[in-house]
């Protein structure tokens, strides 16, 4: 792993990958505090966790696990596009994924509004008279999905930044380590999902 | 080794009067030098850390007589609280990886510089504004937070004190540890001068991998745990609260997955420096350095699984204590290892008593008495007895402060010469060292007396019985400050006119030693090409590289 | 260290990689449909576990990574299991 240390523009990059890859473990850890403490309560509530999934739509979920795997395929494409030298294409790749994750923040918009609408949010007087495990439920379901919408936003704006660099020219297939990068922050952003989606959602 | 020229007056422009793209105090708040952002850091930490003492200082004078002496019993809860938050997250948690780390570990690599230094200042700035919400968190709204260090629910999610400001330093520091340790980790990976292989790069470079680590994988629990503490503040979203369902002690369990790790980050650094002190100091290779190696990593993965044992009394299951017990004690089996190597480094060796080894070896003194506590409190029976006392008062500041904090001293008497290019009084250093000593532990050591007789913590008032040992301890602490004053008088003095530093006043042999005091701006005018082991004293054939 | 060997994914290969993951997802949810009882949870979990293997593997490029990167992220995964394992030590002997 260590070998020759030579300062050419590969070898920073590899520098750089690393450095994404425990920024990424350091994500994973964040959102592994969550789920350690939906183990903890679904273990001792099923039953009532259970009901309370009953509440979440799995169509959109499910369309939304859609939008996310979807848009993992578009940005790993818009990688391939720049490093085969072909920025438009990848212009393009990154504005679907960006317009995808719009779409999966829409329905997160739909989602809490709709729950708002029925005052099914933490602290309310609905709320605190549901049964203790759907209590808990919901409080995981607004913090996972809330958590993971920052996550989103902030992963919108990465990838905004590339289509700005990538139409000035910063980011091209000689230099395409912030797409490489932005792009693995983005299949976190899936990852994360594709646990929270069975976990919150696929339990009825 | 390079042929680096050993002349301190030379023609290379000291870092310190390098001016790059910036001038004035620009150059330095804008810097991403290393060397100048490690000092940023040292002189921040040594402002608040003197901030925190006189905070427990007070605490010592409200203690030395039971009931009412000088504050009201809130006061003393927020002294508490905050005496820990600004010690923990922003003294004893950053200070080693960012003073020592930050300034020597590109150095003792052979780099010129971390592998992201812009992130490197970043860092920095995240610690400040983090250390300044701390302070904050005192004057603002609802009055300091009275929750302890711990922010144990269900008081911090009930107290109507400035919890949510302190959750939010304390999220802010752990973000700038986290960015540390991530450069770290990358600098050890992909910058170590040609011909350093893994097994040639001398120990405290290696804890600060191990200690990386640690600051990248356990700081993110206790960053959501925070959140989560103020979702159960602003949201009531019930995680902790019985009433809804939740369980309390699982924020024990998620607090504690982080801050046990904690404790290795703080120790394993300030056991990397100890390590580089002894082998200059006898003249002598490190003896095992692969033992030191593998104890240090085997302690950094060990310390993930122990965090039970700060919740023997808390409630959890009978399997849950028999397994953190039994790991608490496989965990200490490493840290012992070393201190026999240490001392098998010493002896044999040609002895040189300056003042860094003096606090190297009072440092494997306080150390042991604190790590033997420790076991004290891991066995399940013994810990009934003197858990939430002050016992563990003592156990913690013994291997906190003395460990980790006169490991610092020790670090920072050791590469004073190179980082300020001036030599300290010795006389003073020595004296203010007994000083030191003298006030740690008539400070420290009668708080395990009482503590086993029954006294507890975070107790503002006391039974009479108690009294002489809160005397003496009070006694200690003054003497302790003034030793400290003394102490960091001397330094500050000397590094404006101490005597010119040579580039090697203690004849040591790892690469900081082979560079002019102070370095230049990039370091090395050329990168070295590493062709020996790491403690290479001499030319006996036995030595020479592997 | 090899020097610049970036391999460039294919397309197709990332479109196929698609495909099964949009499989696995349509499996998944019928899977809860059935009635595995206790089962369901890990029958849930596994198929997440084998979907963002995948994912790592292809979209993030772990195929044609290090030796080193491979091990550490199993590594990661590996300590983030014991830390709940170990939880649960308490909770499921109350």
């Amino acid at each position: 792993m260590s070998g020759q240390i030579i300062h050419t523009e590969h070898t920073d990059s590899e520098t750089g990958k690393l450095g994404m890859w425990i920024f990424l473990f350091t994500e994973l850890f964040l959102f592994g505090g969550l789920f350690l403490v939906y183990a903890v309560f679904r273990a001792k509530y099923s039953a009532e966790f259970h009901t309370a999934a009953a509440e979440l739509n799995a169509f959109i979920g499910t369309l939304n696990t859609v939008f996310l795997l979807v848009s993992s395929m578009t940005v790993a494409m818009s990688l391939t596009a720049i490093q085969t030298n072909k920025p438009k294409l990848a212009l393009f790749l990154v504005t679907v994924t960006i317009l995808l994750a719009a779409l999966f923040m829409m329905n997160k918009y739909f989602e809490w509004s709709h729950k708002f609408e029925y005052k099914l949010y933490p602290g309310s007087e609905v709320m605190r008279n549901l049964p203790h495990g759907e209590i808990l439920f919901f409080g995981l379901y607004y913090m996972m999905t809330g958590l993971h919408a920052v996550h989103v936003l902030v992963g919108m704006v990465l990838l905004s930044v590339n289509v700005f660099k990538i139409k000035s020219g910063k980011v091209s297939s000689s230099h395409f380590l912030l797409l490489e990068n932005s792009a693995l922050y983005w299949h976190l952003v899936d990852l994360i999902w594709i646990f929270i989606f069975p976990l919150l959602y696929l339990i009825t | 080794m390079s042929e680096v020229s050993n002349n301190e007056t030379g023609n290379h422009i000291s870092y310190l009067r390098h001016q790059g793209k910036y001038k004035g105090i620009l150059s330095w708040l804008l810097s991403t030098d290393h060397k100048k952002i490690g000092l940023m850091y040292l002189y921040s930490i040594t402002v608040f850390f003197f901030v925190a003492a006189i905070l427990g200082l007070l605490m010592r004078i409200e203690l030395i007589a039971p009931g009412k002496t000088i504050m009201e019993p809130q006061t003393y809860n927020g002294l508490f609280t905050i005496h820990g938050i600004i010690m923990i997250f922003v003294i004893v948690i950053p200070a080693l990886p960012a003073i020592f780390g930050n300034f020597f570990l590109p150095i003792l690599i052979g780099a010129k510089d971390v592998a992201f230094p812009k992130l490197n200042l970043f860092s920095f700035y995240l610690f400040l504004i983090g250390a300044i919400l701390g302070i904050l968190s005192q004057f603002a709204g609802s009055g300091p937070p009275d929750t302890g260090w711990t922010f144990y629910v269900p008081y911090s999610a009930e107290s109507s004190t400035n919890v949510i400001f302190a959750l939010t330093a304390a999220f802010i520091l752990g973000f700038s540890s986290i960015l540390t340790g991530l450069n770290f980790i990358v600098t050890i990976h992909r910058m170590r001068a040609p011909g350093m292989g893994w097994f040639r790069m001398p120990l405290f470079p290696w804890s600060l991998y191990a200690t990386g680590w640690i600051q990248v994988l356990a700081t993110p629990i206790i960053g959501i745990t925070l959140l989560m503490v103020i979702a159960e503040r602003v949201l009531r979203i019930g995680f902790f609260d019985p009433s809804l369902g939740g369980d309390p002690v699982l924020f024990q369990h998620l607090f504690w997955i982080y801050s046990h790790p904690a404790v290795y980050i703080m120790i394993l650094p300030a056991m990397g420096i100890v390590t580089e002190i002894f082998p200059t100091f006898s003249q002598k290779p490190v003896f095992g350095y692969t033992a030191i190696l593998i104890s240090s990593l085997a302690i950094a993965f060990v310390g993930y699984f122990v965090w039970g044992h700060h919740m023997f009394t808390a409630g959890i299951s009978v399997g849950s204590r028999w397994f953190f017990s039994f790991l608490t004690f496989i965990v200490a089996v490493p840290s012992a290892i070393k201190v026999f190597n240490w001392i098998s480094t010493m002896y044999g060796g040609s002895i040189d008593l300056k003042p860094p080894l003096l606090y190297a070896i009072s440092f494997i003194f306080l150390f042991m008495i604190g790590g033997f506590t420790g076991l004290t409190l891991g066995a399940l029976a013994a810990n009934i007895q003197v858990h939430d006392t002050s016992f563990v008062v003592a156990h913690f500041h013994y291997i906190i402060f003395g460990g980790m904090g006169f490991a610092t001293f020790a670090g920072i008497h050791y590469w004073f010469p190179k980082m300020f290019g001036r030599m300290y009084n010795n006389k003073i250093a020595n004296i203010a060292w007994g000083i030191n000593f003298t006030g740690f532990n008539l400070l420290y050591f009668p708080q395990f007396i009482i503590g086993i007789q029954g006294m507890p913590r975070r107790y503002f008032d006391y039974l009479p019985q108690f009294q002489t040992g809160h005397v003496i301890s009070t006694i200690g602490g003054f003497i302790l400050l003034a030793g400290l004053t003394l102490m960091v008088y001397n330094l500050v003095r000397s590094a404006r006119k101490g005597a010119i530093a040579p580039a090697n006043p203690w004849h040591g042999v790892t690469l900081e030693w082979q560079i002019p005091s102070p370095p230049s701006h990039e370091n090395f005018d050329v990168i070295p090409e590493i062709k020996t082991k790491p403690y290479f004293f001499g030319s006996t054939d036995e030595n020479k590289s592997k | 260290m090899k020097q610049n060997e970036t391999h460039i994914s294919s397309y197709s290969s990332l479109a196929t990689v698609l495909a099964i993951l949009l499989l696995m997802t349509t499996f998944s949810v019928l899977v809860t449909g059935w009635h595995l009882g206790p089962f369901t949870v890990a029958a849930a979990l596994l198929i997440a576990c084998i979907k963002a293997a995948t994912v790592i593997i292809n979209f993030m490029h772990m195929k044609f990574e290090s030796l080193f990167l491979k091990i550490l992220v199993s590594g990661v995964f590996l300590l983030f299991a014991l830390v709940i394992v170990i939880t649960f030590i308490d909770y499921l002997l109350r």
